[in-house]
């Protein structure tokens, strides 16, 4: 007589054993789960992905009463036409973001790597309480100290310019950002540092050459937190300008929305409303973990 | 450093000094004392202002906590394919609350908008529906394009969580026979207060601080119903250019946030 193996055991009167139940049951949980996230991915892709496909409808059909699901032919007509919308079209408002956020991206990384090479590698009196100031800031809300940000931009005459608007954008950025690169810096050791010291490298050129290579995650992550917020910030935005020509995306688009040239032009706030999402998707896509490390380490320490 | 001192401090210590001022755009300001402060007592819509924005925020937190967690939990061990679930739950995350509030307000018009559309062909309604003409639909509209946006930032969190808690906890507990919610209620719970707590309170600071969704999706309306506190201090400081008085009303939302992350604090303390 050979033994069985254990899992085929041949069970009494055509029933399953204990282990085959068991193995059914976590394959029927597997299914239910899956099926489970299926149907709510595609509850959460739905705005992204009708609103994707209906900027490739024709204009005509993306204006339709009452909408339809898919586009029954796919032309790019919405977008060559965000030249011929507002004053100077919808393209010069992507642009005043684009610029914005240019500016708010180099500068808070500028700002971020100096400020946190300066807290992990110089000792000077008065630095923790320094960086607890600068961390604190971390709580006060933007939001609570708008009407004085706005006297003080009228005051230096910076207000109506973008770029007010993206060194107000840097501000908030800079927190997060000293904080990040700080902590960036203190996880290269110091001995690399030192050994490039010797062989006679000045501390200047010395963060130029090695340490930017070493911290460069830390780098993208500060990127890309101030690419998207002030890409997507309005509050702000909608406060410290008032010329329309200057408006950013999003501000511009509620101005649309509002009907203020006529009656509500779906087809540019539609076209408008995918380029606004558009590069944030990308980026996200792209550079994931960067955004993901980013938000835990911001998260956790705050 | 001097950046943050300028753009920080400064403004705080402006906003107190300016909230004991008349402060126009145009024209003199002058001390007078705690009169904004007083005068703040007796706003009717301030007051109405405040009642909104706790309700909403004791409304939206429960279902981005709740779903938050549903999702964390259904994404966190690593089966196939489950990365490219975390990313799409993620996904709105990183779309702006202003645009996601402009793609929402075109997915819910009554004309040109999908939500009617896919109602009526499913014959839930029988006519277009005029989703932010009454108060309590234009509420739950707004709470369903939040939730939509912020959950997968819930998620994550807890997700980070949940992935901290070392499995041998749940093999001891199966070894001893434990269902699922005997783990949920005496493994997974407890061990993850503080990161539950971050999520709450990070949830419950964004939702005092909301603005974008009632600006963009129901300007307020119906009947001025959906003005937020922020929204309250917008209209006051740079719409009727009350300076001063918008400044009164900022430094009482700075008191109820200070409260707010004072309590967070205590939450986090090492006691756990």
């Amino acid at each position: 007589m050979t033994a069985a193996p254990l899992l085929d055991r041949p069970a009494g009167a055509g029933g399953l054993t204990q282990q085959q139940k068991r193995l059914i049951r976590r394959h029927a949980l597997l299914y239910l789960k899956y099926f489970l996230l299926t149907v709510l991915a595609i509850l959460f892709l739905f705005p992204i992905v009708w609103s994707l496909l209906n900027s490739l409808k024709k204009p005509s059909e993306a204006l339709a009463v009452p909408p339809t699901y898919l586009p029954t032919e796919i032309v790019f007509e919405n977008y060559t036409q965000l030249t011929a919308f507002g004053n100077y079209g919808v393209i010069g408002h992507v642009e005043n973001s684009a610029i914005v956020a240019l500016i708010t991206v180099v500068g808070s990384l500028v700002l971020s790597t100096l400020g946190g090479y300066g807290f992990a590698r110089f000792n000077f009196p008065g630095k923790n309480a320094l960086f607890i100031m600068v961390l604190s800031t971390l709580m006060i809300p933007f939001q609570s100290i708008l009407i004085p940000l706005f006297v003080m931009l009228v005051r230096f005459e910076l207000n109506d310019t973008l770029l007010g608007l993206a060194l107000v954008y840097i501000t908030f950025q800079l927190p997060f950002g000293i904080f990040l690169m700080r902590n960036s810096f203190l996880a290269v050791p110091r001995e690399i540092e030192e050994a490039a010291l010797l062989d006679g490298c000045s501390s200047l050129s010395l963060l130029y050459r090695m340490m930017l290579r070493l911290v460069l995650p830390g780098i993208v992550t500060v990127a890309i937190y101030a690419f998207i917020n002030s890409w997507n910030e309005f509050l702000a935005a909608l406060i410290f300008m008032s010329d329309q020509d200057k408006f950013t995306l999003p501000v511009f688009l509620t101005l649309v929305r509002s009907g203020i040239y006529g009656t509500v032009d779906w087809g540019a706030l539609q076209a408008g409303v995918v380029v606004a999402i558009f590069p944030c998707l990308l980026l996200f896509l792209l550079l994931q973990r960067y955004y993901i490390n980013g938000l835990i380490g911001g998260a956790v320490n705050n | 450093m001097l950046f943050v001192t300028v753009f920080f401090i400064i403004p705080l210590a402006m906003t107190l000094f300016m909230s004991f001022h008349d402060w126009p755009l145009i024209g003199e300001q002058s001390w007078i004392g705690a009169t904004n402060y007083t005068e703040l007592a007796s706003d009717r819509q301030y007051l109405k202002s405040l009642d909104f924005t706790f309700r909403y925020t004791i409304l939206v937190t429960p279902p981005i906590f709740i779903l938050g967690f549903i999702l964390a939990s259904l994404v966190r061990h690593n089966i196939r394919f489950i990365g490219v679930f975390r990313t799409v739950f993620f996904l709105p995350v990183v779309i702006g609350l202003g645009v996601s509030s402009l793609l929402w307000v075109w997915m819910l018009d009554q004309r040109v908008g999908i939500f009617n559309k896919i109602l009526l062909d499913l014959h839930w309604i029988a006519k277009p529906q005029l989703f932010l003409a009454k108060p309590a639909t234009a509420m739950n509209v707004i709470i369903l394009s939040v939730v939509w946006k912020t959950v997968g930032f819930t998620m994550i969190l807890l997700l980070a969580g949940l992935q901290s808690i070392p499995d041998e906890l749940y093999e001891s507990a199966d070894v001893d026979g434990a269902g699922y919610f005997r783990k949920l209620f005496y493994i997974t719970l407890p061990l993850m207060r503080r990161t539950i707590a971050l999520a709450l309170i990070l949830s419950v600071i964004g939702s005092v601080l909301a603005f974008d969704q009632f600006y963009i999706i129901t300007r307020g309306g119906p009947r001025n119903s959906t003005i937020s506190i922020v929204y309250w201090i917008f209209n006051n400081s740079f719409t009727y250019w009350k300076m001063g008085y918008g400044a009164a009303m900022s430094i009482v939302l700075l008191g109820i946030l200070v409260a707010l992350s004072s309590i967070q604090y205590y939450l986090l303390r090492e006691r756990y």
